[in-house]
């Protein structure tokens, strides 16, 4: 690996917990930024020659801090900097003094900066657009290609949301154990959130998107490695890591749906796999139950099965009874819906989707499932029915086509054929 | 004589690779070992899943099951197993049977692996 490559690897890992710190001594985020990027100026043009600092997290925050506070001395006497060669030169004491700095303070800083992010002032789609900019350290260009908004639209909404943080009154000191939690389930959410956003793109949207389920992985990771004892942290990172696992099978060439009894197995990824599947067994030793967890557990069982007919869908019911009561959702019951069609039967599940009708009017997947029930209880009708209101509402064109296949393999429509 | 390399590197680092950026180190480390296959000299390979999915089941009277890794630095790493199990469960109950046959203090790590090379040695 280069040395470019590496330094580029070793910035964006070391990003969170540098502009952490750096946003507890400004209490700015832009004089948080603006300092985290002079720090990473200074590393390109020193640890080629001087190495790879040992803790580039603490060399950042260190020579990031020392930066912003020269520049306000050089601003307050209007005296020249020292050349830039003079400071290299003090490289030894920099370091030095970086790895004194405290590392213990790196878990509530990365904590509040991914807080920050997600402040309930904020509509989803700005948390995940400032977490992108500000915790990831995305570009904006490629923040506003994965929400099909224009480079400068994109600008304005995170400088915008950036405006709003900085008007609220955000608290900078470390949080205590129960505002903790809170923020631990807020942010649990946000990485849920954008790793959604990459994973609800249709297929031919998939290539731009996908980055965004890489990203939530990778702050999933790193949430885990700052509280490496919390079930439900393992839990969501088991979850996207299957979740994701299945990218490669879920579209075909033409970019249309794959469902996943249809889905090629093998183009699953074993290595992510195997990751979740260590990370759902370690988490449920802990024997605290939580949403990430049971729905990383069935996403295990799906992983487990090498073929669709060796699922545990009796399993997989009893897990979404368990999320039903911990997390009560017509959405969690349409979904439970799909195993008792495979345990009790498609009549049994239609009476259990019945009552969710009212409150699912809108939702594609809802009639998308009806209409599957009703096909394999040959009432074609019904299904076309069910399937004519799903086009309707579906999202995406990929959407819309995978309805119309059901829909072709439906026996002809009798008033069709009157035409 | 046979000699154990273990690869030690910033999990903080490798885990924010991109999938190119790892799948370059990989193919060039498999220059390497397919160099050393040819010569007979290699053996087991491994590559474990980060320390995150790690389990540590420290030694005792009664081992204590943690979530690992929090092996301490003044602990230096003596040597590994590479065990089949089932389950988690299975592979501390596996740690355990040694923690209890080997109760200094200490403690055995479980890493998943995530690649295995029975390798080419004794052929």
């Amino acid at each position: 690996m280069t040395d470019l490559a590496w330094i580029d690897a070793a910035l964006t890992a070391a990003r969170p917990q540098a502009l952490g710190a750096l946003l507890r001594y400004f209490r700015d985020l832009d004089a948080a930024e603006e300092a985290f990027q002079e720090a990473c100026l200074r590393a390109l043009g020193n640890w080629p020659r001087n190495g790879p600092p040992r803790d580039p997290a603490a060399w950042l925050i260190f020579v990031g801090r020392n930066a912003a506070i020269d520049q306000v001395r050089h601003r307050a006497r209007r005296q020249p900097l020292p050349p830039d060669e003079l400071i290299s030169d003090l490289e030894d004491t920099e370091s030095a003094m970086a790895e004194r700095l405290d590392g213990s303070h790196y878990r509530d800083d990365v904590l509040r900066l991914l807080f920050i992010c997600c402040h309930p002032g904020l509509p989803a789609t700005q948390q995940i657009a400032l977490a992108l900019r500000i915790v990831s350290g995305l570009p904006v260009r490629r923040i506003a290609r994965a929400f099909l908004v224009g480079e400068s639209a994109m600008e304005q909404r995170i400088t915008r949301a950036k405006a709003r943080i900085a008007g609220a009154d955000v608290p900078f000191e470390a949080p205590g154990p129960v505002e903790r939690a809170e923020r631990l389930a807020a942010v649990s959410a946000m990485i849920y959130l954008v790793f959604n956003e990459g994973y609800s793109a249709a297929g031919d949207d998939t290539s731009r998107r996908a980055p965004l389920c890489d990203e939530a992985i990778r702050l999933a990771r790193l949430l885990l490695r700052l509280f490496p004892a919390e079930p439900e942290i393992m839990g969501l990172t088991a979850l996207l890591l299957l979740q994701h696992s299945r990218a490669p099978a879920r579209f075909d060439a033409a970019g249309g749906v794959v469902l996943l009894e249809d889905q090629v197995r093998t183009l699953w990824n074993r290595e992510m796999i195997a990751e979740g599947l260590a990370l759902i067994d370690k988490a449920m030793r802990h024997r605290r139950t939580g949403p990430y967890q049971v729905q990383a557990a069935i996403a295990a069982l799906h992983a487990r099965a090498s073929r669709p007919e060796e699922t545990d869908w009796a399993q997989i019911d009893l897990l979404y009874a368990t999320l039903e009561r911990l997390q009560p959702s017509p959405v969690v019951t349409l979904n439970r819906s799909v195993a008792v069609a495979k345990t009790l039967g498609p009549e049994a599940a239609l009476a259990l989707i019945g009552p969710l009708e009212p409150r699912l009017s809108g939702y594609f997947h809802f009639f998308g499932v009806k209409g599957a029930l009703l096909m394999q209880l040959g009432r074609a009708d019904d299904a076309r029915c069910a399937f004519g209101q799903a086009i309707a509402l579906a999202n995406t064109a990929a959407e819309a086509a995978h309805i119309r296949q059901h829909l072709d393999r439906l026996a002809p429509d009798p008033d069709q054929k009157r035409d | 004589m046979l000699y154990a390399i273990l690869c030690y590197d910033s999990e903080d680092v490798v885990c924010s690779w991109t999938k190119e950026q790892d799948a370059a180190a990989m193919a060039r480390l498999g220059v390497v070992q397919r160099k050393l296959a040819a010569e007979g000299r290699l053996g087991p390979v491994a590559r474990l899943l980060p320390t995150t999915a790690a389990t540590t089941v420290r030694k005792g009277a009664e081992p204590l099951v943690i979530d690992g890794p929090f092996a301490e630095t003044k602990e230096q790493l003596l040597g590994f197993y590479i065990v089949e199990c089932e389950s988690l469960d299975q592979a501390i109950g596996t740690a355990g049977d040694l923690a209890r046959a080997s109760s200094s203090s200490g403690a055995y790590e479980i890493r998943p692996l995530a690649v295995f090379r029975p390798g080419d040695l004794g052929a």
